[in-house]
């Protein structure tokens, strides 16, 4: 099969040579494929705009013997103009793209959930309906919990016994109970825990009634989670405006 | 593999950007069967660029003295600054001639997968600029793409409590193209930029 046909969201571009492009790509069918898009740097391509990241496209490719190539492209949905007109959507989009790559490490190897929950969270936020913020949150934990690493906030993440607790371990998965307790577990607000656990299940009522002062500690464990969980940092979260 | 400094030479020329191994030969083999004259000559100009050759400290745009070309010209317009990526953008607008003011150079764009933020363009510099109270409009020419939008709004957003007129290049259909093969995000852009015609 030398051509193939799937739909996908941009992640991320590079220049090649002149005018080309190499596109990363997460597929529906075939997760996440690299494809070289030729000449759409420039102005006169017929599909340069359709390749920028955070378009969900219909694409025609052709299966090369390193890289593919992308030979047609119609837009499904292009977020671009919604998420660049403001930065901090920018940020928090950039975010989740990175967090989609890093968390598809294989190449071609199919990821319909993350993909998924990709398509879902990109719409949210070029919709504006909840903060950037929230939106990137909820996107990290729900793509870490497809990846296997569900985090737990309400039983102890070590030995099960129901909760609530009050004791959060990063390296543990969640909260921990009294005896389960480590060295580097931190005490974060209820309102903060209650904050993660709707984040992860998409209970915006509760997450959108939320206050600033949870948000940012909901923030702070979430990225201290999700860097445990992916070993090295995502480059782009440092640069995420939270407002 | 070739012997000593031939190689030399190969792997020199592959390291240049978009230049693969077999182009570095080519041109490396292109050297040794030119005249050494115009060899001689060659080697004293990329010697002398890195010599002479800076970057204005006025406006980030590559320069042999402490301004630019543009910079140090008093016929232009100073009221007006417009912000480009990169130093090749100056002169692709300087190309058509319309536009009379001075420039800022970013030296990028905001970029957060590869860990590029506003911190590491030229984005103290413009705001240093602008205090003067001096320019009055600001055009912001980065790339149309994802993070050249990004870019222009943010630094739109940065600039507003200033009061200037700020204004972004508008973006379109290429002349000499057919509708029919415009895309919908550059299709949909004509049409919120198009433009009265008062014949």
């Amino acid at each position: 099969m030398s051509l193939y046909r799937d739909e996908g969201v941009v992640l991320r571009t590079q220049k090649l040579g002149e005018a080309d492009r190499i596109i990363t790509l997460l597929t529906r069918a075939n997760g996440r494929v690299r494809a070289v898009a030729k000449g759409v740097r420039r102005t006169k391509s017929k599909f340069g705009a359709r390749l920028e990241p955070f378009t969900h496209a219909d694409l025609q490719i052709y299966a090369g013997r390193s890289l593919d190539v992308v030979q047609q492209v119609e837009t499904i949905a292009s977020h671009g103009d919604a998420i660049a007109g403001d930065y901090g959507r920018y940020t928090a989009g950039t975010a989740m793209l990175e967090t989609a790559e890093r968390l598809t490490a294989e190449e071609k190897e199919p990821a319909v959930q993350q993909f998924l929950l990709l398509v879902g969270g990109l719409r949210t936020l070029a919709e504006g309906s909840h903060p950037p913020g929230l939106v990137l949150d909820s996107f990290l934990l729900r793509s870490l919990a497809v990846g296997g690493y569900a985090a737990s906030f309400d039983d102890c993440a070590r030995c099960g016994r129901v909760g609530p607790h009050p004791f959060f371990s990063v390296p543990a998965g969640g909260v921990v109970c009294a005896s389960c307790r480590s060295a580097g577990a931190v005490t974060p607000a209820p309102e903060t825990l209650g904050l993660l656990a709707a984040l992860l299940t998409g209970d915006w009522a509760v997450a959108d009634a939320s206050d600033a002062r949870h948000r940012r500690e909901a923030s702070g464990l979430t990225s201290a989670y999700l860097q445990w969980h992916l070993e090295r940092g995502l480059r782009s979260l440092r640069l995420v405006e939270r407002t | 593999m070739y012997e000593g400094v031939v190689q030399d030479l190969i792997d020199e020329l592959g390291r240049l950007p978009g230049i693969g191994p077999k182009s570095a030969q080519r041109i490396a083999f292109h050297l040794l069967a030119a005249d050494s004259t115009d060899v001689r000559r060659l080697a004293a100009v990329l010697v002398e660029v890195k010599d002479k050759v800076r970057f204005c400290r006025t406006c980030g745009n590559v320069a042999e003295g402490e301004q630019c070309r543009i910079c140090s010209d008093t016929r232009r317009d100073l009221s007006k600054i417009c912000v480009v990526e990169e130093p090749k953008d100056v002169v692709a607008i300087e190309k058509t001639r319309e536009f009379r003011g001075r420039y800022h150079v970013l030296g990028g764009a905001i970029s957060p997968i590869e860990g590029i933020g506003p911190d590491d363009l030229r984005v103290r510099e413009l705001m240093t600029r602008l205090a003067d109270g001096e320019v009055t409009e600001l055009i912001l020419a980065t790339d149309p793409n994802l993070e050249g939008e990004a870019t222009a709004t943010y630094l739109a957003r940065l600039v507003k409590p200033m009061g200037l007129r700020v204004t972004r290049l508008a973006s379109g259909l290429p002349v000499g193209g057919d509708l029919e093969y415009a895309d919908e995000v550059t299709l949909g852009r004509a049409f919120e930029g198009r433009r009265l015609l008062d014949v």
